[in-house]
């Protein structure tokens, strides 16, 4: 498809899409010409290097200021050792006003006030995040918010124990250690991120067929206990 | 260190009042697991165990091989898409988990002195014994055909030097020649196997032997995936690959590896390689341990013990399970259901219920992908299947290639989920 069939096409998107819901996809070629605004500063892409700001690619699920050849503001420093990692959920509250997330941050920019913006350009920047970008399960995609799961269930406590021979059925599959070549990995989410993801499947609500096969057997407490189970696996 | 030790066998003595029946003998030292058959089953049990009793129950290994080739990807190789080092791996990654890996034979099985007997002399203890043997072929099956001419006509249902030679013969080709294969009668290992085999056989030839042909007898009117894999053969190789199914007499079947010729319902053809894949029995250590009832190894469903002596399991294809089909996949879930049971016998650790499941993937083309799966529950009679789904034909080629790196996926995870 041509640059411009696409620009045409995102153009009609916006459009139909000016409510845009924080569980929908941008459009990465519209992304890529916000990303104009960034590129004096942020290179993405081959042969990307730090500049001003640190190179981008691969930034899904990169811990905040983990570059050692980068040197961060202690802001961002802050607030990767605080546990911050680049989702989509994270950088999209950072673009939307990068000094009310890090109020001592290098990045002099004002922010992306547009949430289509935001999305567009986070998709973009997505397309460089070589693995898992084509997993449909993967960031950005695993967003925390965009759920409606009783509270009860969030709430319910996992026995890790039950997590830990429940995980077995997960583990034919996901690498405990963490590798994610073609297939995401499940180590270390936060416990309500990853009852969020299984209530989802659970439901319908995310595409993946073994993956609703698998969820749609279990009920909220086995969910919980491999919640409980993965959030603290170390490998 | 023995002061430890002493509060720690102390502690589990007690745990053995309270929990649920312990077959530890009085007086001996850890509990014995011995394990023949480091394939999917075997090796993913013998891990599980070792890792999750922390050292409290001793775990052996007996497999022949040093090296140990999937089964599932062989296709792949013969495809083209990997190499055989790719599917190749060692038990280095198991010993350092702490299993006693013995690369012997496992020759006989004396239930009542509860020992395995090696082909190299001497023989194990054991307090439970799991057998994953995977497959032997049923002598006679394929008329003409025996052991002794697997080099002629290849199985290569074994993989490793099977799936060197096949695709040796299959590069060896003439320009234009004739590719035979005997498809196997229903339970057999892998049940896509045979019909990703050809596909993979058809996109090797479709790149370097393109006038080539392909001929499948088939004792079966119908296989898995069949519509998936008829929608991708007429789509990819469209005239190619001639599948006669038992309607047409792909059942009556006869082969001569000397004269290189295959007669299907009367009519003999000259064929160039020829891939005879014969009806299949459990692993012959089983049949030996006397825990088979005909081909297979009868077994409960909650634990994967046998009928025949609740101190051996029988896992993965040589079990007769129940709804389960013959896989890795199955047969390391399976593993994973006896080795939380067998922990829970011998050292009072908590048993969870049975959950059982299975997908299986086949590659038709490049990037192409197409799976089926189930899951299962354990009752009394056997594994029966509880929800399960299948690719659809007409899928866009965007969900064909995610199913293709999905399975890329699976491989590496279950691979490490099985040796470390």
């Amino acid at each position: 498809m041509s640059r411009l069939t696409r620009f045409s096409l995102s153009v009609a998107v916006v459009v139909l899409c000016a409510t845009a819901a924080a569980d929908e996809f941008g459009d990465p070629a519209a992304g890529e010409r916000v990303y104009r605004q960034c590129k004096s500063c942020h290179l993405v892409g081959a042969g990307a290097t730090h500049r001003i700001g640190p190179h981008l690619n691969g930034i899904f699920g990169r811990q905040a200021a983990s570059y050692d050849d980068f040197r961060y503001s202690k802001a961002l420093m802050r607030a990767g050792a605080g546990g911050l990692e680049w989702h989509a959920e994270t950088l999209d509250t950072f673009l939307e006003n990068p000094r009310a997330m890090a109020s001592g941050t290098r990045m002099s920019f004002k922010g992306l006030k547009d949430a289509k913006d935001r999305l567009d350009v986070i998709a973009y920047i997505r397309t460089f995040s070589d693995n898992p970008a084509d997993i449909p399960e993967a960031d950005p995609t695993a967003t925390a918010t965009d759920h409606d799961l009783d509270p009860a269930i969030l709430a319910l406590e996992g026995d890790p124990d039950y997590g830990e021979y429940l995980s077995g059925d997960c583990t034919t599959c996901h690498q405990t250690g963490g590798g994610d070549d073609g297939i995401p990995s499940i180590v270390l989410w936060p416990e309500e991120d990853f009852v969020i993801a299984m209530h989802a499947y659970k439901n319908k609500d995310r595409l993946n067929p073994v993956m609703q096969m698998m969820a749609g057997r279990l009920n909220a407490e086995e969910i919980a206990a491999l919640a409980a189970y993965f959030a603290t696996l170390e490998n | 260190m023995s002061l430890n030790r002493r509060k720690f066998i102390g502690a589990s003595a007690a745990a053995a009042v309270l929990s649920a029946p312990m077959v530890k003998a009085a007086g001996a030292g850890k509990p014995r697991v011995v394990v023949v058959g480091g394939g999917a089953g075997g090796a993913t049990a013998a891990r599980y165990i070792a890792k999750d009793s922390k050292g409290e129950v001793n775990v052996t290994l007996i497999e022949p091989t040093r090296k140990y080739y999937t089964c599932f990807f062989s296709n792949l190789y013969l495809g083209g898409f990997k190499e055989i080092e790719d599917i190749g791996h060692t038990y280095g990654g198991l010993a350092a988990g702490g299993v006693n890996v013995v690369h012997d034979w496992a020759i006989g099985v004396d239930r009542d002195a509860k020992t395995v007997a090696l082909a190299g002399g001497g023989a194990v203890p054991y307090d439970k014994l799991i057998l994953s043997p995977g497959i032997d072929f049923v002598e006679g099956s394929v008329a003409g055909w025996d052991l002794s001419a697997q080099n002629a006509m290849p199985h290569a249902y074994k993989a490793g030097s099977q799936s060197e030679l096949l695709k040796a013969q299959l590069m060896a080709m003439p320009e234009g020649g004739t590719f035979a294969m005997v498809a196997p009668p229903n339970p057999y290992r892998c049940p896509p196997g045979p019909y990703e085999r050809v596909s993979m056989v058809a996109h090797f030839l479709k790149q370097n032997n393109p006038t080539a042909k392909i001929i499948v007898a088939d004792p079966k009117e119908k296989f898995s995936k069949m519509a998936l894999f008829q929608e991708g053969w007429n789509s990819h190789y469209a005239g190619m690959i001639d599948w006669i199914g038992d309607d047409f007499g792909g059942g009556n079947v006869s082969v001569d590896p000397d004269a290189m010729t295959v007669t299907i319902d009367g009519e003999v053809t000259n064929v160039d390689v020829c891939n005879v894949i014969p009806a299949m029995k459990a692993g012959r250590i089983a049949e030996l341990a006397g825990v088979t009832d005909g081909n297979w190894a009868p077994v409960h469903a909650a634990d994967m013990s046998t009928k025949a002596d609740p101190d051996i399991h029988v896992l993965g294809d040589a079990s007769q399970q129940g709804d389960m089909p013959k896989s890795g996949y199955s047969a390391n879930s399976q593993a994973k259901v006896c080795a939380n049971a067998v922990r829970g016998a011998l050292t009072g650790s908590k048993v969870f219920p049975a959950k059982f499941a299975n997908t299986c993937w086949s590659l038709i083309a490049a990037n192409d992908g197409v799976k089926v799966g189930a899951t299962y529950e354990a009752t009394e009679e056997k594994i029966a299947k509880v929800d399960g789904f299948i690719s659809e034909t007409g899928e866009t080629s965007d969900v064909r290639k995610a199913t293709y790196e999905e399975s890329e996926g699976w491989y590496t995870g279950i691979t490490t989920d099985m040796l470390g």
